[in-house]
């Protein structure tokens, strides 16, 4: 028995082809085990023959269990050192990098055959990208998939961290384009890996009085740089401004990976998280004109779609909870939860007075 | 009261031999060591700062100024450095200080105007950012009040206020080398060190900033050390002038006193040729 090998199982066993197979959608993944060789005459046939032979071959999760391991180990020293950008050795994966293969490596080593997986992008359950994703979980590691926020166990996203409260069992893996807020304002790592070391951050702080001067206020569109536990700079991937309150103080963990960059770091539950602002220049959320024209929801990050008809809605750029809020359109962020008066970015009952004008009068009021 | 001071100073660049140091200077007439090839660029120079004077350093090309000054701003250069630098206020030899201290140090009470801008400025930010990052990175949150100090920097050294949101790439030559000295000027520090303070500037231009600079240097009482090929930058800023040559002090004394009555061949020479 090599101790290595321990857990490791293969999508082909017959108990992973059962809950393939009930659960409706992939039916098509399961497959004869067997060996590699392929014996045809020509290229097209020995894809045909391979045709229908499922994951036979890989691992459990996909990733080999050292790979997993080790991106496990960098997440431990991540979360050991809020904010800290921690080298891994990033893998290929089967999409291109810059496509969430950081996000990937990172969930699927975090997931069990018991966990329940929802995939995110951009707020969105149905792109390609959040359902291809959600597909590889389903077929490898044999999960539950969801897009229901408050069922999950983890959750990969891209750009947005869900409305709905995340509580303390639940795991956000977010997609990282670019791990340092530095780069903004000088494009050497090097340099830039110093000024971490000695929290040297004057750099980042004249990119937001430039900001300022252009602007009147800090007009960071997304990627708004935050101080992690009073020390490190971190870059919370590119979440509008209206998610960044989320990560102060939260519940649940926070996973970035970057596959490109071959970096994780984490804001572990109830870690300081406060956004870089002048005494005189506060930080502040995107404001909304109008309410959700499909929820009508007064207290949500909202995006303009085009309709198949050629109309521009205004609506919520969270899909899954905008659903929730037509069937029930009072339902509070915290629904889900035994306690009230969870702060939770902007809207939720204790979110910070300056940040939330335009969301006072939200739904959510339970 | 002396501020700053440093105690056998010296910077050799390559492998040295031992023997470097006996075998260059003002005697041997050469800064590079016959034996091992070693560029003695400055050995054993010793000075003191008092609080608000200016002390010149003169001297041909090569002739250890630069490495002089970057010595005593702490600038983490190249080659092999010896002797200690003292600052009022800071514990022991402050070359042998840790990266904190000497960021400190260099944020709060000792600035250094570079010779070269890029060096000293980052030219794709704006001219007000680059005089904001001091102190900004020191710890000040307001931005008004950042604003205010960089407007009234601005207008004491004569830069255009209407400019100071452009990006410094677009700025003169002069308007760069004097958003420089605000920058060096901006936490009030006790010394400046400035390197070639005119470096590339025209005759006219060059008399505008050092008449600036020097009103500045008066009216907030800074210590200045300023490093010249230019006996006329000296003679103009400096109360006590040292003459470098081959990386020695060849002669030191009061300015008027080196200008009126030079003791050293090589400072005669100097003035002598003076166009």
């Amino acid at each position: 028995m090599k101790p290595t090998r321990t857990g490791v199982r293969t999508v082909s066993e017959p108990d992973c082809g059962e809950s393939h197979a009930s659960d409706g959608t992939t039916g098509e993944a399961t497959g004869e085990s067997g060996g590699t060789p392929v014996e045809a005459e020509d290229v097209d046939g020995a894809l045909a023959a391979l045709d229908g032979a499922g994951l036979a071959g890989y691992n459990y999760a996909y990733l080999d269990e050292h790979t997993k391991r080790e991106v496990r180990r960098a997440v431990l020293k991540a979360i050991a050192i809020p904010g800290h950008q921690v080298p891994f050795a990033s893998r290929p994966m089967p999409l291109a990098r810059g496509w969430g293969t950081g996000g990937i490596q990172t969930t699927l080593s975090l997931l069990g055959p018991e966990d329940t997986l929802k995939v995110i992008d951009q707020g969105s359950d149905e792109s390609v990208n959040a359902a291809n994703i959600r597909r590889l979980a389903e077929r490898t590691a044999d999960v539950e998939t969801t897009t229901d926020t408050t069922a999950a166990d983890v959750i990969q996203t891209r750009h947005r961290i869900p409305e709905e409260v995340l509580d303390r069992d639940q795991v956000l893996v977010l997609q990282v384009p670019v791990t340092d807020p530095l780069r903004k304002v000088d494009p050497s790592d090097a340099a830039n890996r110093r000024r971490h070391a000695h929290a040297n951050y004057g750099k980042m702080w004249v990119h937001l009085y430039e900001n300022v001067v252009e602007y009147g206020e800090i007009q960071v569109a997304s990627r708004y740089p935050v101080t992690v536990a009073g020390r490190y700079l971190m870059d919370p991937s590119p979440i509008p401004r209206w998610d960044v309150p989320k990560l102060n103080d939260a519940d649940n963990l926070f996973l970035f990976a970057a596959g490109r960059e071959a970096r994780i770091y984490a804001v572990p539950p109830h870690t300081d998280v406060e956004p870089l602002a002048f005494d005189d220049r506060p930080f502040q959320v995107e404001r909304f004109d109008a309410p959700c024209e499909a929820c009508g929801a007064t207290d949500t990050y909202r995006t303009a779609v085009e309709t198949d008809e050629g109309d521009r809605l205004v609506v919520c750029n969270d899909t899954s909870f905008c659903l929730k809020r037509r069937e029930d359109a009072g339902l509070a962020k915290d629904h889900h939860l035994d306690r009230d008066g969870v702060d939770w970015g902007p809207g939720t009952p204790d979110a910070d007075d300056t940040d939330q004008e335009p969301a006072t009068n939200g739904g959510d009021r339970t | 009261m002396t501020v700053l001071s440093g105690t056998g100073l010296t910077r050799l660049y390559g492998d040295p031999c031992g023997d470097c140091e006996s075998l260059t200077g003002d005697d041997a007439g050469r800064n590079r060591c016959p034996a091992c090839g070693t560029i003695v660029a400055c050995a054993d120079v010793s000075l003191d700062i008092e609080r608000g004077e200016v002390l010149g350093v003169v001297g041909e090309s090569g002739s250890g100024k630069s490495s002089l000054a970057e010595l005593l701003a702490l600038e983490r250069g190249e080659g092999h450095s010896r002797g200690s630098v003292r600052f009022d206020g800071y514990e022991g030899n402050l070359l042998e200080s840790d990266y904190d201290t000497r960021t400190r140090l260099r944020n709060d009470d000792l600035a250094l105007v570079h010779q070269h801008i890029r060096d000293g400025l980052t030219l794709s930010f704006s001219g007000g950012g680059n005089v904001a990052e001091k102190p900004l990175a020191a710890g000040e949150r307001s931005f008004e009040a950042v604003r205010e100090r960089v407007r009234s920097l601005f207008e004491q050294l004569e830069v255009p206020v209407d400019r100071m949101d452009d990006p410094a790439e677009t700025y003169s030559g002069g308007m760069q080398r004097r958003v420089q000295l605000a920058r060096a000027l901006v936490t009030d520090p006790a010394v400046v060190v400035l390197d070639e303070p005119t470096t590339g500037l025209d005759v006219s231009v060059q008399a505008r900033v050092l008449d600036t600079f020097r009103r500045v240097q008066r009216e907030r009482g800074v210590a200045a050390v300023v490093v010249s090929h230019d006996l006329g930058v000296v003679r103009l800023l400096a109360d006590r002038t040292l003459v470098m040559r081959h990386g020695r002090v060849v002669e030191r004394g009061l300015t008027d006193r080196i200008l009126e009555d030079p003791h050293h061949a090589y400072t005669q020479q100097l003035i002598n040729s003076t166009l």
